[in-house]
């Protein structure tokens, strides 16, 4: 055994490749990473020295100064509370609406059931577009609301097959034993089903709030009211803007010009990299469950 | 009723009324799961399939006053007027770019990531990198959008100052049209490069270690056994995504493109998403930009069944 495990990888040109190797994807991780290592320096450098200095994972001076204004500013605020609500509700009825669809899709005896799920592949495949679904949005008076924030692509149908193929090849016996004590399908689903199904709702649960947290597209299409708009809409116009006055900001110290571009994208950032090592745990093993075989 | 039950195919024995009679008991052993499923149906038919019904402004002069039933039937004016208009050569240009940036060289070196990584025997140092590249498809595209424009920013930019000792050019690259490929580029294969490996990993980890060890004996290098056990045992995987790529070669990513474009760089940067959402949204050519859209689509689905019928043709399983 060890010796042909040697023997696989102990030639000369394969422990060149090995070294090459190493230092290839150690460099890839770097890049995948330093960007962000930059930008977040940048939030607590002064001004002076993002001016000056090409790059640096580390500020020579550190202060908190884009932060402050950023955080007393009235609109960036109001964008950033607006977004977590407008997420933790977004998620709870996305994922409530996929998981209550899965269940009843994963009983191979529900009439209909082919159908239903041939129609759900079709959406797939084929999709009207943006128009006609502003359209609907529109003519269901839901522009300018926050519905229209995470209504609109309430169900993933990816999502909700994978959920369905994992409810499916979950054991009948408990949801029948269940069953036989009286328990109607509702109850099955919340206290057999669910409990047993958490790695996979938890990364289809940050999926989806990442993806709500993310969208720039639906503000961008439903929202004309400034007030309502979410962080990315906000973090979008402070980048893409040249400098800000302090009024544009409504806030009462003056931004430092590009400081707190830096600062707000770390800020929009940051609540989907903490999410992120909940969801790397789980994501591995759920989203593969279904996903591999296809 | 009656009629209905002549033409019934089903065999004599039953009786009129009994498949009703079926329907209701069905309505009755299922009602709870019906019930649970009702919000799901009110969703598709609302956002899914009610747009579809309504895509067919695109064959009519809507508008938003005389709504969707009033409006006029125009047939494919809107069509003929798009595939004629100066601006399609341009788009389908810009879009074909894209779509094949993606394509051709994003995918390949999604699976040349996996099996480098796969190739590395340290797991922590494999853990640590597979770690690190899958968190930048985590970003929003305005995050992705905004760190490019600091780090490619006239003067201080990192990237600005790289590129332009480089090639010794003093570039403004963020408004410059040469430059809005390579951006594009460089920021898809960072967003989901590392990301889109993992499935790759997934289908390689299933892959039978003995095989090697035989393979080792009968004196195959390491590149052999990359090529002839590593790579045949995801083709499946490839061939799967191959043909979801190919469905999707046209969406060329509406968040990334439209903020990326600008003034100045208008002229390679228009694709059709962007160009349904300047017509249709802001100019409020609704039947027009539908008529867009659904010409888009429809090649979608055309490309999908036919990669897929290719798939199958070389014996290669397929999606449907």
């Amino acid at each position: 055994m060890a010796s042909t495990a040697q023997k696989r990888f102990n030639t000369r040109a394969g422990r060149v490749f090995d070294v090459v190797n190493i230092v290839l994807l150690v460099a890839v991780g770097l890049l995948a990473v330093l960007p962000f290592v930059y930008v977040l320096a940048g939030s607590f450098a002064t001004e002076v020295e993002i001016a000056t200095r090409p790059f640096f994972v580390w500020p020579n001076e550190f202060t908190t100064e884009s932060y402050e204004s950023i955080l007393t500013s009235d609109v960036f605020v109001r964008a950033f509370f607006t977004t977590v609500v407008v997420t933790l509700v977004g998620t709870l009825v996305q994922l409530a609406l996929t998981a209550l669809m899965a269940y009843p899709l994963s009983k191979v005896d529900l009439p209909g059931r082919r159908t239903i799920l041939s129609l759900v592949v079709f959406t797939m495949v084929f999709s009207a577009g943006m128009i006609p679904t502003f359209l609907v949005v529109q003519q269901l008076g839901l522009l300018d609301t926050y519905w229209a924030l995470f209504l609109p692509m309430a169900i993933n149908p990816f999502s909700l097959i994978i959920i369905k193929n994992f409810f499916q090849q979950l054991p009948v016996e408990l949801q029948e034993s269940a069953r036989i004590d009286g328990a109607n399908e509702l109850q099955v689903l919340r206290h057999v089903v669910l409990p047993l199904s958490k790695p996979v709702l938890a990364t289809f649960a940050l999926f989806y709030a990442v993806g709500i947290w993310n969208d720039y597209m639906s503000p961008l299409l439903y929202l004309s009211d400034t007030s309502k708009w979410t962080l990315q809409m906000v973090l979008r116009q402070v980048t893409a803007a040249a400098s800000l006055s302090a009024d544009e900001m409504g806030s009462d110290v003056p931004p430092p010009a590009e400081g707190i571009k830096f600062a707000v994208v770390i800020v929009a950032t940051i609540p989907v990299l903490l999410a992120y090592p909940f969801l790397q745990k789980h994501f591995a093993k759920g989203m593969l469950i279904g996903s591999v075989k296809g | 009723m009656t009629t209905v039950l002549k033409v019934d195919p089903e065999p004599p024995r039953t009786r009129p009324g009994a498949r009703r009679r079926r329907f209701l008991t069905d309505v009755v052993r299922y009602r709870w799961l019906i019930f649970m499923m009702l919000p799901g149906i009110v969703y598709f038919v609302l956002f899914r399939f009610w747009p579809m019904y309504g895509a067919h402004i695109a064959f009519k002069n809507y508008i938003p006053f005389l709504g969707i039933e009033g409006s006029e039937w125009v047939g494919l004016a809107h069509f003929e007027e798009f595939f004629t208009n100066p601006d399609f050569p341009r788009l389908l240009t810009n879009t074909l770019i894209v779509a094949s940036l993606s394509l051709f060289i994003a995918f390949p070196l999604t699976i040349v990531l996996a099996l480098l990584l796969n190739e590395l025997r340290l797991t922590i140092l494999k853990r640590t990198v597979q770690t690190l590249v899958y968190i930048p498809h985590f970003l929003s595209w305005t995050v992705v959008v905004s760190l490019t424009a600091l780090l490619f920013a006239i003067g201080n930019g990192p990237l600005w100052t790289f590129f332009n000792d480089l090639f010794g050019t003093d570039s403004n690259m963020l408004a410059d049209p040469d430059w809005f490929r390579p951006l594009i580029l460089m920021q898809m294969v960072w967003k989901d490069t590392g990301w889109g490996t993992i499935i790759f990993l997934a289908a390689l980890a299933g892959v039978d270690q003995e095989q090697y060890q035989a393979a080792i004996i009968d004196g195959a290098g390491r590149w052999q056994r990359v090529w002839h056990i590593t790579l045949p045992s995801i083709r499946p995987v490839i061939i799967i995504l191959l043909i979801l790529q190919t469905g999707r070669f046209l969406d060329t990513g509406f968040e990334q493109i439209y903020l990326m474009s600008n003034s100045l760089n208008r002229d390679v940067a228009d694709v059709f998403d962007t160009y349904v959402y300047f017509t249709g949204i802001q100019q409020g050519a609704y039947s027009y930009s539908t008529a867009i859209g659904l010409s888009k689509a429809l090649v979608g689905v055309v490309l999908i069944f036919g990669t897929n019928w290719l798939a199958k043709r070389f014996n290669q399983q397929g999606i449907f």
